[in-house]
């Protein structure tokens, strides 16, 4: 896949349709894969990787790629088309600016699970017939796949691409994720089990602000957070108000506008489930307003700014809450 | 430095019977930049506006803060005091101790800490607030009633008579609305059609009115003095203004199996069709549902009977759009649907029937021609038996919670005029209660008992049931004797309940009025503003405000439009300074803001701005329209990073009231 892939941007470079490549590259480590951009054939021969670490979603990249001269081509998995489309919706992203190719999507390899394995130095991997081939410093290790796959690709909602140009692979379908089953969860403890439930994990926050910054709902010209006359851009967590309301805030902001990609929990060094309130979102406007995928499309009417009829009363909010 | 007046009023003992109006003086006097707090027995009268008045200037306060009834009673009252004085009115704040507090709490203590909260939040919020001037903007001199029934009609009527222009829309292909449909009007017995038709021609000749007719309002924008508004006219297939009404079409027309609406369906009508001989505008319509020609292309027989070539079959729907200064709503009422009142047999028995359906029985332009015959096998029925309050006075789901209040007064004008003119029937009427407050309604009422002996009994109808002999078997209670009856009735007539025409809660979303929970439009004041909706400029005519008999409706209709010229007049109004502004730098472009703007008042622009390294960039920015934005804040809370902010109750003063609040 990777060597199809270098080949079709070096086509689309060399006949003038894009003039660079977004893309993604090899950190520090094998593991270590983080988005880039490529100007030229031989950056993309050495450097550009697309492997089973591959996950991370550059829909938020394109925010100011797509704002600069000529054409940037982006190699989007289903996932990222969402948060892509809800970009150009916001109008965020220049649709015109993206030359799109819908890549296959996961499911992507989360290496804190193959460490959790008692696995170190990692320098690769490789899928057989869904058993992990680790190759690490000390020799090869195994593991069963499923085991190590990322938890946002573990609940897929997803393997349909909603906006490309060109596809290579095949086409997937909107699937029947059990996504919602933790919320389920959660909406079925009591109050004060819950709301341990989040105080243990908001309190591992150390306020990297990893989860805003590669969230691509996030993308206001200049946050809530870091804006000292909102009143809530304290950087540090003052105390464990501050601890919970950051994250609260954080997914009423992007309520409606969230695509459950999930890039928030795959940042997170915490290991905070933090897709979990954006889902809780998600579940309450599909029971509230009919059923809405964020990115599905450009143009229609996200229930949270929309008004009609049948909607129903702000009170539902008091009689849902009663235990 | 701020230096901040809290003035506690008493409201006699509206609030000081529960709030302890002392302790709240005293306790916000030691808020940060309080220099004076003071409570008094009035602080809305003249001695307590002196108070204010004199506090301002003798220790130069920089904000005031008054802790009294809602801001809708009397904020403007100590604006109009502190502006008197050189303090700018947009550095009042009002408390709401009365309505969201004293009259809500009975323990003092209670009441009195929730005070306090109530001042400090006030405090917190004056300190950030900011001298603001209220512009003006013009006012459109045209009207616009929804609504041709005898409330638009009036309404319209006395707005030209001052000589202002006014536009009905009508949905139907007449205005007239109900009142024409009606026989008799009470208590005085005179023919609704001849005291309605003339005033329907009146507003047809007068040169201050147009009346679209067969048109929907669609599209509301804009605020008092300058609204927008979409009128949808729906295509008649007849032109108007060469049609001249003489009805050759509709003798005509081969599609004579048409429910005829104007008749409750009791007979039938033309698929052209003229609604009744006196409709204003004197024009036929054509029903696309039953026109053969429009429905496969075949017939066109109109067209060819058309003396004026009027008949137009590719006419389609038109719009347009009108600026007004002011809006009547008259969209009036209908008889509630009576399917789940099974009980009564209306679905099963023709001769079932409801009071709107038995004034067109007796009309002399109904199915019978005034005769009265009952629908099955058009025999003169010899028992009536009418039925009160269904669907009205209902403690259940099926029904209505509130009395119609015209059923008891048109039942006895039917069982007058029917014992009138038919002295050998019987009239039973069952009822819960008869309720003829009015002028003459209860002389009215006792004549139908003790002049016609219509038989009046206390106790509700059980069940009704069809016989296969033609007669109607009416099971019920006689509450008074407690005794069971069972009447063999040749009729059945159902008071049923009213409820707001279908069509005027989309209007009141367009219209960003308030409606109660059974869709009627709320008043601004139940007592003092009666006329007039929360939304200024948009005025309530007749039964979309509650259910009326006709002096009614026309009394408010007369008082709507009083209110309306009172606008028209003037030239300009002064605009509301607490509106949106979008802080650019901050700003997205993501349009959130504009998609829940109820006014439209919001528009995108893409400006340039100076950037970093001496660079431009061209960015997408909200930009509000002050004269059109009206304040509510819809846009504040919709944008995600904040950029939108209302003047006067900016994000941080509220922020600074939750925080006040919260400590």
């Amino acid at each position: 896949m990777q060597e199809a892939m270098i080949n079709r941007a070096k086509q689309l470079l060399a006949d003038g349709t894009v003039n660079r490549v977004i893309g993604w590259k090899r950190g520090e480590f094998a593991y270590d894969i983080t988005p880039a951009v490529f100007d030229s054939a031989d950056e993309l021969d050495s450097d550009f990787v697309f492997d089973d670490f591959t996950a991370a979603n550059v829909s938020k990249y394109l925010v100011k790629e797509s704002k600069k001269e000529g054409k940037v081509l982006a190699f989007l998995k289903p996932c990222d088309t969402y948060s892509f489309n809800q970009l150009v919706k916001e109008h965020r992203v220049v649709r015109e600016n993206v030359y799109i190719i819908g890549i296959p999507g996961g499911p992507k390899l989360d290496a804190e699970k193959i460490k959790a394995k008692g696995i170190t130095g990692i320098l690769g991997v490789k899928n057989e017939n869904y058993t992990l081939k680790i190759d690490t410093v000390y020799g090869e290790e195994t593991m069963p796949f499923y085991e190590a796959v990322l938890d946002k690709c573990a609940s897929c909602k997803s393997k349909k691409h909603v906006v490309y140009d060109e596809l290579m692979g095949d086409e997937g379908d909107v699937l029947d994720s059990d996504r919602f089953d933790m919320v389920e969860k959660l909406e079925n403890m009591t109050a004060q089990e819950r709301y341990d439930f989040w105080r243990e994990q908001l309190s591992k926050c150390i306020r990297c602000n990893a989860c805003r910054n590669v969230c691509p709902a996030c993308t206001c010209e200049k946050c809530v957070f870091d804006n000292p006359a909102s009143g809530v851009e304290n950087k540090a967590p003052a105390d464990s108000f501050e601890e919970n309301m950051f994250h609260i805030i954080r997914a009423f902001h992007v309520a409606g506008r969230c695509t459950d990609c999930g890039e928030c929990s795959r940042v997170c060094p915490q290991n905070i489930p933090l897709h979990l309130l954006n889902r809780k979102f998600i579940k309450d406007i599909n029971e509230l307003y009919g059923n809405y995928q964020a990115g599905e499309d450009t143009t229609s009417r996200a229930p949270l700014n929309d008004y009609r009829q049948d909607d129903c009363e702000a009170g539902i909010v008091h009689e849902r809450g009663v235990e | 430095m701020q230096k901040i007046g809290v003035f506690v009023c008493h409201c006699g003992t509206n609030i000081a019977a529960t709030v302890d109006v002392k302790a709240v003086a005293e306790a916000l006097g030691h808020e940060p930049g309080v220099v004076i707090s003071r409570d008094y027995q009035y602080m809305c009268s003249e001695s307590g506006q002196n108070l204010v008045k004199n506090a301002i200037k003798e220790h130069k306060l920089t904000g005031i803060v008054v802790c009294s009834c809602s801001p809708r009673m009397h904020e403007n009252t100590f604006r109009k005091a502190a502006a008197s004085v050189g303090l700018n009115p947009y550095l009042v704040e009002i408390a709401n101790i009365r309505e969201q507090c004293s009259w809500i709490h009975k323990d003092i203590a209670t009441a009195t800490e929730k005070a306090i909260i109530l001042g400090k939040a006030a405090v917190a919020k004056v300190h950030l607030n900011a001298p603001l001037t209220a512009g003006e903007s013009p006012v459109a001199k045209r009207a616009l009633v929804i609504g041709g029934g005898i409330a638009g009609i009036q309404t319209a009527l006395d707005i030209a008579e001052a000589g202002f222009d006014v536009d009905i829309v009508e949905k139907n292909p007449t205005i007239g609305g109900k009142m024409a449909q009606i026989d008799k009007t009470f208590p005085t017995l005179d023919c609704a059609a001849c005291i309605l038709t003339p005033k329907m021609v009146e507003a047809s000749q007068n040169e201050h009115i147009t009346i679209h007719s067969f048109s929907e309002v669609t599209d509301v924008k804009g605020f008092v003095g300058n609204f927008t508004v979409t009128i949808k006219k729906k295509a008649r297939y007849v032109d108007e203004t060469k049609c001249t009404g003489c009805g050759l079409c509709t003798e005509k027309c081969p599609m004579k199996k048409v429910p005829n609406e104007f008749n409750m369906g009791l007979d039938n009508r033309t698929a052209i069709y003229i609604p009744f001989a006196q409709a204003v505008p004197k024009v036929a319509t054509i029903d696309p549902n039953y026109c053969m020609m429009l429905k496969n292309g075949k017939c066109g027989v109109c067209s060819k009977v058309c003396s004026v070539g009027a008949i137009d079959y590719k006419q389609e729907d038109r719009f347009i759009e009108q600026k007004y200064g002011a809006i009547v709503v008259a969209t009036g009422f209908n008889p509630i649907n009576l399917d789940k009142y099974d009980e009564f047999a209306y679905n099963q028995c023709p001769d079932v029937v409801t009071s709107l359906e038995l004034e067109r029985l007796m009309n002399a332009a109904g199915p019978n021609g005034g005769t009265l015959l009952r629908p099955s096998d058009k025999t003169h029925p010899h028992k009536i038996v009418f039925v009160q309050c269904v669907g009205s006075r209902c403690d259940d789901s099926k029904g209505k919670p509130y009395c119609s209040k015209i059923c008891c007064m048109y039942t006895a004008k039917h069982a007058m005029l029917i014992r009138e003119k038919y002295p050998d029937t019987e009239v039973y009427v069952f009822y819960i209660d008869v309720r003829t407050p009015g002028k003459n309604f209860d002389e009215f009422y006792r004549r139908a008992v003790e002049q016609y002996n219509v038989h009046y009994i206390k106790g509700m109808v059980g069940k009704v049931t069809p016989r296969s002999d033609g007669k109607i078997e009416v099971q019920a209670s006689d509450l008074l004797a407690d005794e069971q009856l069972h009447i063999d009735a040749d009729l059945v007539v159902l008071a049923a309940a009213i409820e707001p025409d279908k069509t005027a809660r989309p209007l009141a979303t367009m219209l960003t009025t308030q409606m109660d929970t059974n869709d009627f439009f709320t008043e601004a004041h139940p007592k003092l503003r009666p006329v007039e909706s929360a939304t200024a400029g948009i005025f309530l005519s007749g039964a979309c405000q509650g259910p009326k008999d006709i002096p009614e409706t026309v009394a408010q209709a007369s008082a709507a439009a009083a209110k309306a010229i009172g606008l028209l007049v003037k030239n300009s109004i002064t605009c509301n300074p607490c509106v949106a502004h979008s802080d650019e730098l901050m700003c997205n472009g993501c349009s959130s803001c504009e998609k829940v703007c109820p006014y439209g008042a919001i528009t995108y622009i893409d400006k340039e701005f100076r950037m970093p390294d001496r660079t431009t960039a061209v960015r997408r920015v909200a930009s509000v329209n002050p004269a059109v934005c009206q304040g509510c804040g819809a846009c504040t809370v919709a944008c995600p990073s904040g950029a939108m902010d209302l003047n006067g109750f900016s994000n941080s003063q509220i922020m600074a009231e939750v925080d006040a609040i919260c400590k």
